[in-house]
């Protein structure tokens, strides 16, 4: 297979990008290289063809935003809002992601080996998440739809105001959000869980995670309620 | 002796001021119900506005245009900063962001396809972008929002133009809100949410924070759209000199500034009458801003929030805005708060469903509830057919035009030549405090009060 290689040190990032989004054909699979990415903001950020880009080192913020179709593996740490709202593709970090990755995704399944940072998977709309290590706080906050797995443990406010998304938590959270409970895991939570794991490349037993879920009691107002949420 | 009757003011009659029958009625209202009051609309109250205003027209020491015959150019160009694709309007009047979920399908491709009739743009809002709108809209604003319901890379190529939502002037700080009873299925499947849900959107952007990211968050947009399309950045009038400011800092192209008059399909009241300030004043401190970094010009400035008329239009770019948007004035044109809506030429009384809704016309803010009795702010089967779309592209159209119509008077009558080259210079205040926050002198004088010593 044909191999592109951009090298961010010499050219610009505007052109890699307008390339990607321009001079591929629509079932483009070839493998592109980016390298000496040094951190820069918004690489790969709109792909559109189901090519594999690997980048070779740090990526700054919205490392392969609002991804389709594409394959974006991070052989380093990832900035804020890495894959924020992909719509499919696979987007895999293979150190640490900071805040707000996976920011409302609305498809494609995002890994990060490493830990994420606060707000993973804020208004999650139907991507899924899996973290080998831990996320911070207030993370899966008003998400919508799609399964977040964190291996490791939570900061605050998981999963606070939950709509229809489900979280797979392994190990604890300091505190769950509002309207968010843990639930019993049923066997297609099991299955769910095996899968993702496996995408992940994981091999946790889906036994030691818990399910939590949206209790659904904000979905309507209540006149009689505190408002201490 | 003389026993003429005499009719006193009874003291025992006596309406107090701060506790007058409205606020008793809130009061008792909250008591009953134990809830804040929730409504469609923007502020109600009186504010300075555009009214306390007056043009200079020509006279012996400036000389006017001919009304009907001289040319008066009114082409507006948006966005030429950085994309490479400005915006090219015929008129600078556009149609502001409301969603679809506020607005049913037929009043989206109504709006569509008036502003492609008038050369202008519309705008979509929270709940994502439409077959009906993107298919009938030359031109159509995009936009980004904290809740980025239905938002997807497709739709951001699909589209002329990008505006990040940072607020909106009946709620600077508020998230938007849509009761259950409007989210049906084709809205909730847009916007990802369990259909009847009562869906408040998040109040920030979920994946960046303050103006530093935000210019991150711009540059990112640019990228993917290869550095084609204009970006805008809205925000409701509050601090609005510094939020220009930072808009121009984070890179936008456009800024759009909403006043506290402009409308909502819902919100709290309390965040609609008493969180904001005047469009009056945010025009002025946004084109300071401008000014201050020398970016007038380069930057467009589009204001919002009450405009209504023709001579509102002049009296926001006289003050230095490039063009406006209009949200509450296109669903009146619509037929909003109208006693009959019509259907197949006929005029049907629309007065029992303002009854239901315990209003009347003239009076309804009802576009929280979904019932709206002349299908405009509805997603009820039965009442969206009330607001047909030709009738409504043909009202939309026509009210547009009598806008640039006016618009061209007043600029011709001051002797311009493009309605652009209006200017602060050609307007005068007739009330303190419209001189104050404007920064136009009270007329028959040239007294502006606190001038020189700043805000």
């Amino acid at each position: 297979m044909e191999r592109l290689t951009f090298d961010l040190a010499s050219s610009s990032l505007s052109d890699m990008n307008r390339f990607l989004h321009r001079e591929l054909a629509d079932d483009d699979r070839r493998h592109v290289t980016v390298l000496n990415p040094d951190g820069a903001h918004n690489i790969a950020v709109g792909l559109n063809h189901p090519v594999t880009v690997e980048v070779q080192g740090h990526a700054g913020y919205y490392a392969a935003g609002m991804n389709k179709h594409a394959t974006v593996v991070i052989h380093g740490s990832a900035g804020t809002g890495v894959a924020e709202n992909m719509m499919s593709g696979t987007v895999h970090v293979k150190g640490f992601a900071s805040n707000g990755a996976g920011a409302t995704a609305h498809g494609g399944l995002l890994v990060i080996d490493g830990d994420a940072g606060l707000r993973c998977g804020i208004s999650l709309k139907g991507g899924d998440i899996v973290v080998g290590g831990s996320v911070g706080s207030f993370s899966g906050f008003m998400a919508q739809a799609g399964r977040m797995v964190i291996c490791g443990n939570a900061g605050d406010a998981l999963g606070d105001s939950l709509y229809e998304a489900v979280i797979y938590l392994r190990g604890e959270a300091r505190s769950l959000g509002a309207d968010a409970r843990f639930e019993d895991m049923s066997d297609d939570d099991y299955s769910a869980l095996a899968g993702l794991l496996a995408q992940a490349g994981l091999d946790h037993d889906p036994k030691s995670f818990k399910r939590i879920a949206s209790a659904r009691s904000l979905y309507h107002w209540n006149a009689d309620a505190n408002q201490e949420y | 002796m003389d026993t003429k009757p005499v009719t006193f003011k009874r003291t025992s009659r006596e309406e107090s001021a701060s506790f007058d029958r409205s606020v008793i009625d809130y009061i008792q209202n909250a008591a009953a119900h134990g809830l804040y009051e929730i409504r469609g609309m923007g502020a109600k109250r009186k504010l300075p506005h555009f009214d306390d205003l007056v043009f200079l027209a020509g006279s012996l020491s400036r000389y006017p245009l001919e009304g009907y015959r001289e040319k008066c150019v009114t082409k507006t160009v948006l966005g030429t900063r950085f994309a490479k694709k400005p915006l090219e309007l015929d008129i600078p009047i556009t149609i502001a962001g409301m969603s679809f979920g506020a607005l049913s399908a037929n009043v989206k491709e109504s709006l569509g396809r008036a502003a492609t009739e008038m050369g202008t743009t519309t705008t979509t809002g929270d709940g994502g972008m439409t077959q009906e709108e993107r298919g009938s809209s030359k031109t159509l604003v995009y936009q980004c929002l904290p809740s980025r319901y239905g938002f997807n890379p497709d739709d951001v190529r699909r589209a002329d133009a990008i505006e990040v939502v940072i607020g909106q002037g009946a709620k600077p700080g508020g998230g938007g809100m849509l009761l259950g009873q409007k989210v049906n299925p084709r809205v909730a499947k847009m916007r990802t949410l369990p259909e009847g849900v009562d869906q408040r959107s998040a109040c920030r952007h979920p994946d960046w924070t303050g103006p530093d990211d935000l210019a991150i968050k711009i540059h990112e947009l640019r990228e993917l759209t290869d550095w084609e399309k204009p970006i805008y950045v809205k925000v409701g009038a509050t601090r609005t000199f510094n939020d220009v400011k930072l808009a121009v800092h984070a890179g936008a192209d456009v800024v759009v500034v909403d006043g506290m008059q402009g409308g909502t399909a819902a919100t709290q009241t309390c965040y609609i009458e008493h969180i904001g300030i005047p469009t009056l004043a945010a025009v002025r401190q946004a084109v300071d801003a401008l000014e201050d970094l020398n970016m007038k010009g380069q930057v467009q400035l589009i204001v919002s929030g009450g405009i209504r008329s023709g001579a509102d239009v002049a009296k926001a770019l006289a003050m230095g805005a490039d063009a406006v948007a209009i949200g509450q004035g296109i669903l009146y044109a619509l037929g909003c708060n109208s006693e009959t809506f019509i259907q197949d030429s006929q005029h049907l009384s629309a007065l029992e469903g303002y009854d239901a809704l315990g209003t009347a016309p003239g009076f309804c803010h009802h576009c929280h509830t979904g019932r709206c009795p002349v299908g405009v702010t509805t997603q009820d089967a039965i009442l969206e057919q009330r607001l047909q779309p030709e009738v409504g592209a043909r009202r939309v159209r026509n009210y547009l035009k009598t806008l640039n119509m006016e618009l061209t008077t007043i600029a011709r009558a001051c002797g311009k030549q493009n309605v652009h080259h209006l200017e602060r210079e050609d307007l005068v205040a007739l009330t303190l405090e419209a001189a104050a926050m404007a920064h136009i002198p009270l007329a028959g004088t040239n007294w502006i009060p606190g001038a020189g010593g700043g805000y």
